[in-house]
């Protein structure tokens, strides 16, 4: 468990839904802020994981559990 | 000039299906930082529409899959039957809600939220009688020359 300054709960949401809601809440974190992100979307796994080799932000943890994705990122 | 990575996308089709992968892309590489544009060109200027009510056809698709296995059992002149269009058109929009994709108005927002920059075929608008008034606000009304001026400096170029 990681601590985290705000949720996004993107469960039942497709592609490419998780991601834009993600770039539209870490604009109101502050560099450092680590987003929580919940999702049901199996492609979000890889997106995700471009999404942070591409914006710069850091992916702290992306790990599956009860058919959920859950991901950590930190603010860059 | 920025370092800004530049995405640039040529929208011509208007239907349902075709709609959905100009407003992915744009919205995904805005978030990603692109500088994002799209030129609607001929049917593609239907997705600038206030309300676009696009459709799908699966007359003349025999890659569209239709519900209850009917591609397999349907006779193809079935799908000319009037009426149809809308009845599949309005089963595909009840799927795609249903699994979380979102309405094509619900990405074309995205995109505007996320400055991509849209522009309409002037030339179309005037070859098809459009009126402006039909479409969203904050679009701009331009011809080929204004398409590669950003295209001409973009990483890539997309025609849809």
């Amino acid at each position: 468990m990681i601590d985290f300054n705000q949720k996004l709960d993107a469960s039942g949401l497709n592609c490419p839904l998780p991601i834009l809601k993600a770039k539209k809440q870490l604009n109101s974190l502050e560099t450092g802020e680590v987003l929580y992100i919940v999702a049901t979307d199996s492609g979000s796994v890889k997106d995700f994981d471009a999404f942070c080799k591409q914006t710069g932000h850091n992916l702290l943890e992306s790990s599956e559990a009860d058919g959920k994705y859950h991901y950590y990122i930190k603010k860059s | 000039m920025s370092d800004e990575k530049k995405l640039a996308i040529i929208a011509t089709k208007g239907t349902l299906d075709w709609a959905y992968p100009p407003f992915i892309l744009a919205s995904t590489a805005a978030a990603l930082g692109y500088e994002t544009q799209i030129f609607f060109t001929f049917y593609g200027l239907q997705l600038l529409k206030k309300n676009p009510n696009l459709q799908v056809s699966p007359l003349g698709n025999p890659g569209m899959p239709m519900p209850m296995a009917m591609d397999k059992w349907f006779p193809v002149i079935g799908t000319a039957i009037p009426g149809m269009q809308s009845i599949m058109s309005s089963m595909m929009k009840a799927k795609m809600k249903k699994k979380g994709v979102a309405s094509v108005e619900e990405l074309r927002d995205l995109c505007v939220e996320a400055e991509v920059k849209l522009i309409a075929c002037q030339m179309t608008v005037d070859l098809f009688d459009m009126d402006s008034k039909d479409f969203i606000d904050g679009i701009d009304y331009a011809g080929a020359a204004t398409f590669f001026e950003f295209a001409g400096e973009s990483d890539i170029n997309l025609f849809i």
